[in-house]
């Protein structure tokens, strides 16, 4: 029997105003398909999105939603979390999103690392607003802004969010969808700040300038820069220099999550445990 | 409210333990001279009783993760400066748009920019009345002595709640660093006072958060209780979904002006001091002063009166909206009108609009300084 997306969606919100073979519709329903197979209540879960074609995932989505200012889901989310420790709090945001203006608050998410779900849709340009470089556009490829080329350096997403502390760090394709609903699973059931990086194409405001006309051009493209990570690890330097590697990438189930830490400040303020201490840690510096 | 309790406290201290008192459960911020007290103290006293007090990495973080705490239907608080303001007006724009309660508590210094972090000024009024672009009411209240951070930070809570947006608090430096004896109600008092949030509790179906009267607040529920809905900053429709319908547009922003202006009763706060026996005869002297400053004027007021001159004090406590009527009717009557305040004339600016007036006189100061009481003297004495 088919999958019944519509008992998540706002169906009077269909159709999205994602273009025609935009890959966020693929990460919606891998989405879907991950909370319903965790069994997770509509009402248990809150989703939290930015601004630009990412921003409209929590308005088809029939939990509660919040669609916030540019770049601030996460600093959003962690007020919802730490009043609601025991719900599902979801981010989902574009590269420009969540680390170009709001770069900050992903990587204190991460360093945090609060039990937030981050789905972070990469499409590698500012899509909505028509073409301009994001923090992950190649170097090299036309934008709107940069005509020329463009020159800036990109980030690694996923080496940010693990050096910065997230204790779940995954990436996968929207050419995979089974794969994007497996990471995105894992990402739910995990305790901790959990950051998939999903990459999406966009053969509109991308594609069209950069020889990628069609979606499937687009998807191609993506295909040809990702290996799982198995395959990666086996590779010399040079063989990886420009591949990312997909999977599941690093899970610390052992960090401390900052809600459960938090529940130890009450504990010290309400008399039932001794201050915390740089004994309490590990890790010392 | 009663004054039955002393307490010996300073103004930021005061602020934070009314928040506890009117059940405020989650902070957030960002430490900002000479605001940071607050955050010191309300981080001992929230853990005390389950609530939650957080550190962010940056201003705008602090204000985000309290309107994020506040969807979830509990009180929440975040204090700061005038740079902490600057720095969180988009997300208190949104929280105007998507109607969330929250207090904001601004103790001023200097500015413009980093300006003069460890001195008073009150050059953030203007700023309060739209510190987010876009069409929207401020309410501000503005604390004039040390038992009034307590109270008015109480008031703001219940306010935030009645009309479902933020609610700045102003402190300024030397009111917020001032540390003595303040009577204040009890918290049983307190408690007693607290109005909650109105609430839908008919069938899920039939829940739409943003349809009320024209005059009303939206209602919302808190999340995660089975009436699913949607936030947005943007123009929305009845559930909350983005909407460009042109009468739904103009009825939402239309809204968010009339139900504050439309209920100003239930929002305005004035003191008048040694106001009672000035009858509108020639030589009587009205001043207009607020916060910390009013502290000078009404000293000012009584050496004024033992020189034979007849001085009164008017002092909006909500600043906004502003108290207009009350305003043009004391102007109307008394010819002599001084503004004193920490700043360039931003609300003599209020006073001239509302008294239609453009002969008020001013003593303003801008060096970080305090306005002493003789120098409100001399200034009367000297204009009139």
């Amino acid at each position: 029997m088919a999958f019944n997306y519509d008992k998540y969606l706002r169906v009077e919100k269909m159709p999205t105003l994602w273009c025609w073979g935009c890959g966020d519709g693929v990460i919606l329903k891998s989405f879907i398909r991950a909370v319903d197979k965790l069994g997770i209540s509509k009402d248990d879960m809150c989703v939290v999105s930015g601004i630009g074609c990412s921003g409209r995932f929590s308005s088809y989505v029939d939990f509660n939603t919040v669609h916030t200012t540019h770049g601030r889901t996460i600093a959003y989310a962690t007020g919802i979390k730490l009043a609601n420790p025991d719900k599902h709090v979801v981010c989902v945001a574009g590269d420009g999103d969540s680390l170009a203006i709001g770069g900050n608050h992903t990587i204190h998410g991460c360093r945090r690392n609060i039990d937030i779900t981050f789905i972070i849709i990469n499409n590698f340009i500012y899509g909505l607003t028509n073409s301009q470089t994001s923090p992950t556009t190649p170097q090299g490829m036309w934008t709107v802004s940069q005509k020329a080329g463009n020159i800036d350096p990109t980030f690694d997403t996923c080496k940010l969010a693990i050096a910065a502390g997230a204790s779940f760090v995954a990436r996968e394709n929207v050419t995979s969808p089974k794969k994007l609903e497996k990471v995105i699973t894992q990402a739910l059931k995990h305790k901790g700040f959990a950051l998939v990086e999903a990459l999406s194409n966009c053969h509109i405001n991308l594609g069209r300038k950069n020889k990628m006309v069609s979606a499937m051009d687009n998807l191609d493209w993506i295909d040809s820069i990702t290996v799982s990570k198995k395959k990666y690890d086996a590779m010399s330097p040079e063989e990886q220099l420009n591949l990312l590697p997909t999977g599941i990438l690093h899970q610390d189930t052992e960090a401390n999550e900052y809600c459960d830490m938090y529940a130890e400040i009450i504990k010290v303020h309400q008399g039932e445990r001794k201050k915390i201490t740089q004994d309490d840690f590990e890790k010392k510096i | 409210m009663s004054a039955t309790r002393e307490v010996i406290s300073t103004g930021n201290d005061l602020a934070a333990i009314a928040a506890v008192d009117a059940g405020c459960m989650f902070f957030g911020g960002y430490p900002l001279t000479p605001s940071s007290e607050v955050m010191h103290t309300i981080s001992d006293l929230l853990p005390k009783v389950g609530g939650t007090a957080i550190q962010m990495e940056d201003e705008i973080a602090g204000i985000c993760c309290v309107i994020g705490a506040a969807m979830g239907g509990i009180r929440a608080l975040t204090a700061t400066s005038g740079p902490g303001v600057s720095l969180k007006a988009e997300n208190l724009g949104l929280a105007q748009m998507a109607e969330v309660p929250l207090v904001l508590v601004n103790v001023m210094r200097g500015g413009p920019s980093t300006g003069l972090p460890t001195r008073v000024s009150q050059g953030d009024i203007k700023q309060a009345s739209n510190p987010s672009h876009g069409d929207y009411r401020s309410i501000t209240l503005c604390a004039g002595n040390l038992a009034e951070c307590y109270t008015e930070t109480v008031r703001a809570f219940n306010l935030a709640d009645r009309f479902m947006q933020p609610v700045i608090v102003l402190l300024d430096e030397t009111i917020g660093h001032m540390h003595g004896k303040a009577m204040l109600p009890t918290v049983e008092e307190v408690k007693a006072g607290i109005v909650p949030r109105k609430r839908f509790d008919g069938p899920a179906e039939e829940y739409r958060p943003y349809e009320c009267g024209p005059t009303e607040p939206a209602v919302l529920n808190p999340m995660f209780e089975g009436y699913r809905y949607h936030y947005t900053g943007l123009h929305h429709d009845s559930m909350g979904f983005p909407t460009e319908e042109i009468e739904t547009c103009r009825k939402l922003i239309q809204r968010l002006e009339d139900k504050v202006m439309a209920h100003q009763d239930e929002i305005e706060l004035n003191e008048e001091f040694m106001m009672d026996d000035l009858t509108g005869e020639e030589g009587e002297v009205l001043i207009i002063a607020y916060g910390s400053v009013s502290l000078a004027a009404k000293e000012a007021i009584r050496h004024l009166r033992a020189d034979g001159i007849k001085a009164g004090l008017f002092r909006p406590i909500t600043i906004w909206p502003s108290p207009a009527a009350k305003i043009a009717e004391h102007t109307s009557k008394i010819k002599n009108v001084l503004c004193v305040e920490l700043n360039i004339r931003q609300y003599t600016e209020e006073i001239e609009r509302a008294s239609s007036r453009l002969d008020i006189e001013g003593l303003y100061k801008v060096n970080g300084r305090a306005i002493s009481p003789h120098e409100i003297v001399a200034k009367v004495k000297e204009v009139f």
